[in-house]
């Protein structure tokens, strides 16, 4: 039984949330709904749509690469492009991207609650999103073009290019005042809304990851506001607080940007990795290993990880002594990290393992996620730093611990409450090969961006020198074989959307709240608050279930013998 | 969703309704730490600035009216005062001196923003402003210094109008008795809203009007 609930059965008459008949009708049912179900699909059709668009300026963008010089697009085009998929993947998918929709859509019920504590700041914080979002588009048309600053706007340059920074700076302002509503309303919602008998320790991980998230939401997410709106007030007024020529110092800048920024890695990956100790336990038919290390150890990440951002600085001219606590406590950061990994895999060991597409997933994430952290290590390193920074490598790097950990856990959690979501099943062997695809096309696209970093071709530019082109020409065709792979997957789920086969309300056999409601639930997910007696990953009656049929199986092979 | 099912026959379904005084509470307080953390981005600023251009603030700081600032500190103590007064009014019932209390610090805030206009004015009439002619001939710390007053203080004015756009829907909603002796924690939290912005004054105050 999940969570050890008394089980209580739904009236099966009861309409799920799609068809329940509420105060608006058509459109209105979706733009001025407070449920958090439907709050969650608005968020996921609005990232779907910016993660396709921020990926195809990523295909141009390799596609120039292809050979040295102009191929497709001149150096200032190149710019904007590299900034505008920063933004766009930084800020408007991979930072809210598992909270918003699966915190939104999973993280009520797996607490046994009928919505999250303020549901009208909820919505408010999905308008404030697609504000940032449109506006962040909106650069694109107006004006002096795009910034091409890159994701970071770095002063001394975004105060004096001429390009639109101004917009696409208040667009990531915009959508860091969303990301504060958001994690404050989980925080309330997880300390208020558990249900009867969900103590801390009895939380789903993908509680305790989301919480960890959220305090980070809301206490670094302000400093970049004000970094933001400096740039603003800056570039309008020229009050000179990061400007050289007026005595200001730019440096000044990238320590406020980066007390963020750094934390806003973890408000990626974070989230990520509470997906994955949900995802393990269920196809592995067991209990998770090290529950309460998992547990604090995202919170150890939330803490160490806000102590962390001078490595951004380390060739930026800041102290030696500086540098050496920052690479210091760079390489204590990875410790909680380190625990999670090797729980999952101690998880793994012994246990019934099913490989699904979800786990596959995930296993996919532990390779590559491992990959990007290791790394990850070589750059936290002072000597090493100073050869790799701003080459490839870095970029490489990012892209193996972001996209090879939030973006492959997202499409992990899209396959694993796919049938919670929708009530309906995706085509399981397709999504499988898609992993497959994906994975290829993923490590060809960047482990060769490692090489040649170490080589050193810098990041950032749109020509090279010829003796990089062989590296270039592997990664670009790495870059077609990943998009098939993701669009095929996204067809399937589209197919699944439209015409999956019907499923059950626990086809994983999962042992959380979620998996005791009908798929897809209720408008308000229980008909009565549950009330849980044991850990969030207790198998033993599925376990008993197993062994029953086990030895029936066995008896009537005997009796036909 | 593409499937369309007759829903006319089913009833409305009512929408449940959740109430958690302790939670807005905490939700509130959750608010107040990220407006702290805005804050603390220019504090730092501030600390760097000054520590780069010790003499230079001392020098810019002469340009400030003191008695100016300490007139806006009483009022802005004064309608932290009045804020809880009207709180207790409200929760003892009483409505009417509860709406007097909260009539008083509104008007507080009101002062508070005109002598903040007639500061900000004098200083613009003397040329003092960023890219403005006195600033001209003044040295790299003191534009600095001014570049943070306005900003830290200008943002500062925008919290007391946000604070009074809060304090006034409390008010309407007082006054349609939506907020009443035993559910007032909405403007308890317009009451916490209000406090942080009278203890970021608190702040700058001393940092930037008495110095020397």
């Amino acid at each position: 039984m999940a969570n050890g609930t008394i089980a209580v059965p739904h009236k099966a008459a009861e309409p799920d949330f799609y068809h329940v008949r509420t105060k608006h009708t058509g459109i209105w049912a979706w733009l001025l709904t407070t449920d958090h179900k439907r709050i969650g699909l608005m968020y996921l059709s609005a990232m779907t749509f910016f993660f396709l668009s921020a990926m195809t300026l990523g295909v141009l963008m390799r596609l120039e690469m292809l050979t040295p010089g102009e191929t497709i697009m001149s150096a200032q085009t190149y710019n904007s492009f590299f900034t505008l998929h920063g933004v766009i993947m930084i800020f408007l998918f991979i930072i809210p991207g598992v909270p918003a929709v699966f915190g939104n859509f999973i993280l009520p019920i797996q607490l046994g609650a009928k919505d999250v504590q303020f549901p009208k700041l909820n919505l408010l914080s999905w308008y404030l999103y697609m504000i940032g979002g449109i506006l962040a588009l909106f650069s694109l048309f107006i004006g002096t073009g795009i910034a091409d600053t890159g994701w970071t706007f770095y002063a001394p340059y975004s105060i004096r290019t001429t390009t639109n920074v101004s917009i696409s700076v208040f667009a990531a302002f915009i959508l860091g005042f969303s990301s504060i509503l958001t994690g404050l309303n989980f925080l309330t919602t997880i300390h208020r809304l558990r249900c009867p008998g969900m103590t801390w320790f009895r939380m789903p991980l993908f509680v305790w990851s989301i919480y960890a998230t959220s305090w980070i939401q809301v206490l670094a997410t302000p400093v970049i506001g004000i970094t933001l709106l400096l740039v603003i007030l800056e570039r309008a007024f020229g009050i000179g607080v990061f400007d050289p020529t007026l005595g200001g110092d730019p440096l000044l800048f990238q320590h406020l940007f980066w007390i963020y920024s750094h934390p806003a890695v973890y408000i990626m990956i974070l989230p990520a990795m509470g997906v994955v100790s949900e995802i393990i336990p269920t196809f592995s038919k067991k209990p998770i290993f090290g529950y309460v290390p998992i547990a604090i150890s995202s919170l150890g990440i939330a803490l160490v990880g806000y102590l962390v951002w001078g490595h951004h600085m380390f060739s930026s001219g800041i102290s030696d002594t500086s540098r050496v606590i920052f690479s210091l406590l760079t390489f204590i950061v990875a410790l909680p990290s380190g625990i999670k990994v090797f729980n999952w895999v101690a998880t793994l060991y012994k246990g019934s393992i099913e490989v699904t597409a979800p786990m596959l997933f995930t296993l996919l994430f532990i390779f590559i996620f491992s990959i990007g952290g290791l790394t990850g290590l070589t750059l936290g390193a002072l000597n090493t730093d100073l050869h790799l920074t701003d080459t490839y490598y870095v970029v490489a790097h990012f892209h193996y611990v972001m996209f090879g950990g939030m973006g492959l856990i997202f499409f992990a959690s899209m396959h694993y409450w796919f049938p919670k979501m929708y009530g309906k099943m995706y085509n399981e062997k397709v999504a499988k090969v898609s992993a497959y695809w994906i994975a290829v096309g993923f490590n060809t696209l960047y482990f060769p961006m490692f090489i040649m970093g170490y080589l050193g071709m810098p990041r950032r530019y749109y020509d090279y020198l010829p003796e990089y082109q062989i590296w270039h020409v592997i990664s670009t065709v790495g870059s077609w074989i990943l998009v098939s792979g993701i669009l095929i997957m996204v067809f399937n789920l589209v197919k699944g959307i439209r015409s999956g086969k019907p499923t059950t309300a626990n086809p994983w056999g999962g042992t959380t709240l979620e998996w005791t409601v009908p798929s897809p639930p209720p408008l308000e997910n229980f008909d009565v608050i549950p009330t849980v007696t044991t850990g969030p990953y207790d198998h033993t009656q599925m376990q008993k279930q197993l062994r029953e049929q086990y030895k029936q199986q066995q008896k009537a092979e005997e009796e036909k013998n | 969703m593409s499937q369309n099912i007759d829903t006319s026959q089913q009833e409305i379904h009512e929408v449940h309704i959740h109430r958690d005084d302790f939670g807005s509470k905490m939700g509130m307080w959750l608010f107040l730490f990220t407006e702290v953390l805005l804050f603390g981005g220019m504090f730092i600023l501030y600390a760097s600035y000054r520590f780069i251009y010790p003499n230079e603030f001392v020098l810019a700081a002469s340009e400030l009216d003191m008695l100016m600032g300490a007139v806006n500190t009483v009022i802005l103590l004064t309608s932290s005062l009045t804020v809880v007064l009207g709180i207790v009014a409200l929760q003892k019932n009483n409505k009417k001196l509860c709406m007097f209390f909260m009539w008083v610090t509104v008007v507080c805030g009101l002062l508070f923003l005109v002598n903040k206009y007639f500061e900000w004015g004098a200083k613009f009439h003397h040329g003092i402003y960023p890219k403005g002619p006195a600033l001209q001939d003044m040295s790299e710390g003191e534009v600095m210094y001014f570049g943070l007053y306005y900003v830290m203080t200008g943002l500062h004015g925008l919290h007391i109008v946000v604070g009074l756009a809060f304090i006034g829907f409390v008010m309407w909603q007082i006054k349609k008795d939506i907020l009443t002796s035993t559910n007032f924690q909405r403007l308890e939290n317009a009451g916490l809203y209000w406090h942080l912005v009278d203890i970021i004054w608190i702040f700058l105050f001393p940092l930037f009007y008495l110095i020397h």
